[in-house]
């Protein structure tokens, strides 16, 4: 293990003001017999500035969950608390404000985008979100340069473009980009790497970290890699059918996992229990 | 947005459809101009006058003649007085009498005036003839020798003590250049019940469905649109209201729903705008629905997510988010409600529904006319028949440039 993700492990985020929190969150869809309860009564901290995994495999409620706390669905059950308060988004406007402060990177690049707006408008949309609007043209220009410079794009080969005219790989960065810009508390990415190809998605994991580093924002990783979650997070939860079956730290859940599951999704990682050394994998390394 | 259209223009289909109504559209607004008028002025007296050219006999009796001697006037004009009918009786005369007409044409005129002079016998009562018909063909014979003698025509007219003069003779030689007789008139589509000029009704009609077609295709689609969008996207019990509606609408026949609010209106009320907006209303609930689940597949997409997430309005997502990915859709579907909508006006005008009959005509209530007077069963196809092959290409044309759309949209709509 490297010195830079030791000094990173080191810290130990309990100390940490809470960012996001959940007390017996909850998701049923459907009544009578064809209830299936998606999540089920889990509790979680998420503190500033922490990066966290969640991992599972494909049905085990990641995605729900994470519209839950998105916002974009509401729970059926339990509490989500926002910097410690109980989360309001009873109204429009108070939904506004919430996600100012927390933000996605979706799966798929290619729906992500509207394929009628340009590349411009997408990161201008972002600029008076935070409140840009009345900024000089020049001024948003540099604003968006300075974004797809940070994501190694540049904006004046993208400016009056289609987003189908980029590749998945750009378009996913273009996404980070847009983050950047609208700097929240919270980022939720849904898998943002499962869609593009090996090389981009370690120039993608590379620049989350980088953007947690600078901003300071919590990240909420959901990914069904578990290899990829040890590489890069601080505390891991392992979701089996709508529930924490595990949560801690990276080191301690992934080297010494309790829970059945988790050492299941382990095993099922190539190679991984040999040697759990990130010095032979070049997944952080960007090109 | 320039490229689909690009693509759109590359579909053999749709150009071939798009030209075909162009050229209708073309002939609509161009034919007005080279023949100005009111098109529901009764320029006949008598109903349907046939297709073909007019010349005042007035003015051609009054026109300076010139003498040709044609080789073929005598026998062309027999030909043309001697009808099928009474060539057919001719031949059935020649029957009853057991004489041999092997070889004989029955448009060879001279051939059959010639057996004709040669074998009738007026004093012949063939067994089981009525008297009827020997006075019938006694009338045929003396025609015949009328038609056969060379003779001329006088106009006489009244002098000074008020006795009838002869002022002129006509004879067969005589000839006059249609270009001097002051009154010459081509309806190429005759004239209709009325008296009207059949072809110029014919155009101003064409403009009139289409309009109607135009504004039932708008209403439907905006009525369709708006609650298909407002269902999909924001569903629950919106969603639940919408449905019942449109179903209820989709349960009840929207033609017997038509015919009853266009009866209940009474003629009075039934302009040609007023039949097309009552059509548009009964007429959106399949573009609702489609619409509906459309937008259903597209709600829950990452990038109507991302601009929830982005804070932007309802109506702002609906319009950028959601609608620019069907709006193919939906051309496709106004497109579609056009043509039914003129289709519509076709049929109720049909039974009687159409707008009022006294200020436009529509090709709903040109059939309506041909049908009211039989055009049908008298013979008169150019009352009813053009007026049938114009519908037929309006629809023909729009489902064509449909077809094309669809060929061109769908395999984005796949993806």
């Amino acid at each position: 293990m490297s010195e830079m993700e030791k000094a990173r492990r080191s810290v130990d985020f309990a100390d940490k003001p809470l960012c996001l929190s959940g007390r017996g969150v909850t998701k049923v869809f459907g009544i009578g017999d064809k209830k299936t309860v998606a999540v089920d009564h889990v509790d979680f901290d998420f503190h500033e500035g922490e990066f966290v995994s969640i991992v599972g495999e494909s049905g085990s409620g990641k995605t729900t969950l994470s519209k839950m706390l998105l916002g974009l669905l509401g729970q059926s059950e339990g509490q989500i608390l926002f910097q410690g308060k109980p989360r309001d988004i009873s109204s429009g406007r108070k939904k506004k404000e919430y996600w100012k402060g927390i933000q996605a990177i979706f799966q798929d690049p290619f729906s992500s985008f509207n394929t009628f707006q340009k590349v411009d408008a997408v990161l201008l949309d972002c600029i008076n979100m935070r409140g840009g609007k009345g900024l000089s043209k020049q001024d948003k220009y540099d604003m968006m340069t300075e974004a797809c410079n940070f994501v190694n794009l540049k904006f004046a080969e993208l400016t009056n473009k289609y987003p189908f005219e980029l590749s998945g790989g750009q378009m996913q960065r273009l996404m980070i980009a847009r983050i950047f810009l609208l700097k929240p508390k919270i980022l939720l990415a849904d898998e943002p790497t499962s869609m593009v190809d090996a090389c981009s998605r370690a120039t993608i994991l590379d620049m989350l970290l980088n953007l947690r580093d600078e901003t300071g924002m919590t990240v909420i990783f959901i990914t069904h890699d578990i290899g990829l979650a040890y590489y890069i997070s601080d505390t891991v939860y392992i979701m089996e059918h709508g529930k924490f079956v595990e949560y801690g730290k990276a080191d301690e859940v992934i080297l010494q996992p309790k829970a059945p599951y988790t050492k299941r999704l382990i095993s099922d990682v190539p190679k991984i229990h040999e040697e759990w050394d990130l010095s032979t994998v070049d997944l952080l390394k960007t090109e | 947005m320039k490229n689909t259209i690009r693509q759109v223009f590359h579909s053999p289909k749709f150009v071939a459809g798009f030209a075909i109504f162009v050229a209708i559209l073309l002939v609509m607004f161009i034919y007005p101009l080279i023949n100005p008028g009111n098109p529901l002025e009764q320029i006949g007296v008598g109903t349907f006058a046939k297709p073909g050219t007019y010349i005042s006999l007035y003015d051609a009796a009054k026109t300076n003649t010139q003498t040709l001697r044609l080789p073929e006037a005598a026998d062309n004009r027999i030909a043309a007085r001697l009808s099928m009918d009474d060539r057919v009786e001719m031949i059935n005369w020649f029957g009853t009498m057991n004489i041999s007409v092997e070889g004989l044409d029955i448009n060879d005129t001279d051939a059959l005036i010639e057996l004709w002079n040669q074998n009738y016998d007026p004093s012949a009562r063939p067994e089981g003839m009525t008297s009827a018909k020997i006075n019938y063909y006694k009338r045929l014979n003396n025609s015949i020798a009328e038609l056969s003698a060379s003779d001329t025509i006088s106009i006489a007219d009244y002098d000074e003590e008020g006795n009838l003069a002869v002022t002129k003779t006509i004879s067969d030689t005589d000839y006059v250049n249609t270009k001097d007789v002051a009154n010459v008139k081509t309806l190429p589509l005759g004239t209709d019940n009325f008296g009207r000029d059949v072809l110029k009704e014919l155009v101003s009609a064409t403009g009139t469905s289409i309009r109607i077609g135009l504004i039932a295709g708008i209403v439907a689609t905006l009525i369709g649109l708006t609650f298909g969008l407002l269902a999909g996207y924001l569903g629950g019990v919106v969603d639940d209201i919408i449905m019942f509606v449109t179903n209820i609408f989709t349960v009840i026949p929207s033609f017997v729903l038509l015919i009853l609010i266009t009866y209940s209106l009474g003629q009075e009320q039934r302009g040609a705008a007023i039949v097309a907006i009552v059509i548009g209303l009964t007429s959106w609930t399949w573009t609702a629905r489609s619409v509906r689940s459309q937008v259903i597949s597209l709600r829950n997409r990452d990038h109507v997510n991302l601009s929830k997430l982005s804070g932007h309005s309802l109506i702002r997502i609906v319009v950028m988010d959601i609608l620019p990915y069907i709006a193919s859709y939906v051309v496709m579907a106004f497109i579609l409600q056009v043509s039914s909508g003129i289709l519509a006006e076709a049929q109720l005008s049909l039974l009687g529904l159409g707008p009022k009959t006294t200020q436009v005509p529509t090709l709903g209530l040109m059939m309506n006319w041909a049908m009211l007077y039989s055009a049908h069963t008298n013979g008169s196809w150019w009352a009813y028949f053009p007026v049938i092959l114009v519908i037929t290409l309006i629809s023909f044309s729009l489902n064509l440039m449909n077809t094309g759309l669809d060929q061109v949209f769908n395999p984005t709509l796949r993806d």
